[in-house]
């Protein structure tokens, strides 16, 4: 196995997005980035069988949430990892670029059951298309529209409570209005 | 039935939904995300790349 440099750039290249994929799966910086090394191998010892032309970044998302689940599901066994603590870790994470008013809504994102989360990030910050997420989650496209759509409305319930002062004291009121005027 | 008019877009399945609030959420969504892609790419991986290829090379 040889790795071509064009190959070499197009992994090297899918890296920053991989990683932030891997922390909202883990929840974990450390475990996050083991995650990662253990993709970039298993991807390099397949390479051959990465089809040229296609979406590199994909393929690799693809591999690592294969392998993820696949650890996860062991390691579930082994220590009872319940939604609290990775909002836990969640928090603690350090992260020193990270704006503070985000904070309320990484812990919003944690409460998210985690086929939703990973539908949602998928489509609303990693740039793929609903085709591409079911691909890399091995679903129907059907699927990941209704994750995703119930995940933005989880995460709106989540949002108008723990940000009622954003959007005035009455939110509730107010989309009623909204609606009533479109009409 | 006249309630039909306001239905249009009769394909949302959220329709309690606030535009502001799900555009909020897809703006902190990507912050999140770009606070972590804007690390860029740790050294360890491009020493993992660099170490793979000088291994190959010996073969």
């Amino acid at each position: 196995m040889s790795l071509d440099p064009s190959l070499r750039e197009a992994v090297l290249a899918a890296v920053p997005k991989l990683r932030a994929f891997a922390i909202s799966l883990c929840g974990n910086v450390d475990r996050a980035d083991d995650l990662v090394q253990e993709t970039l191998l298993r991807a390099l010892a397949n390479i051959d069988s990465f089809q040229r032309g296609t979406n590199m970044s994909a393929w690799l998302f693809t591999i690592l949430r294969n392998h993820f689940h696949s650890e996860y599901r062991k390691r579930r066994r082994e220590v009872e990892d319940g939604d609290g603590s990775y909002a836990e870790t969640l928090k603690s994470q350090p992260d020193q670029t990270a704006r503070l008013e985000l904070q309320e809504f990484r812990e919003a994102l944690a409460k998210l059951p985690p086929d939703q989360r990973e539908a949602l990030i998928l489509v609303g910050a990693s740039g793929f298309s609903y085709e591409e997420t079911a691909e890399i989650c091995g679903c129907a496209v059907g699927t990941i529209k209704s994750r995703v759509n119930r995940a933005r409305t989880r995460l709106a319930d989540l949002m108008s409570i723990e940000t009622a002062d954003d959007f005035g004291p009455d939110h509730a009121t107010r989309a009623v209005m909204t609606r009533n005027s479109a009409d | 039935m006249g309630v039909r008019l306001s239905m249009q877009g009769g394909t949302k399945p959220e329709p309690n939904l606030n535009r502001e609030i799900q555009s909020k959420i897809g703006q902190q969504l990507r912050a999140v995300f770009d606070d972590i892609v804007e690390q860029g790419v740790p050294d360890r991986f491009v020493d993992l790349l660099g170490r793979l290829d000088e291994r190959t090379d010996e073969k």
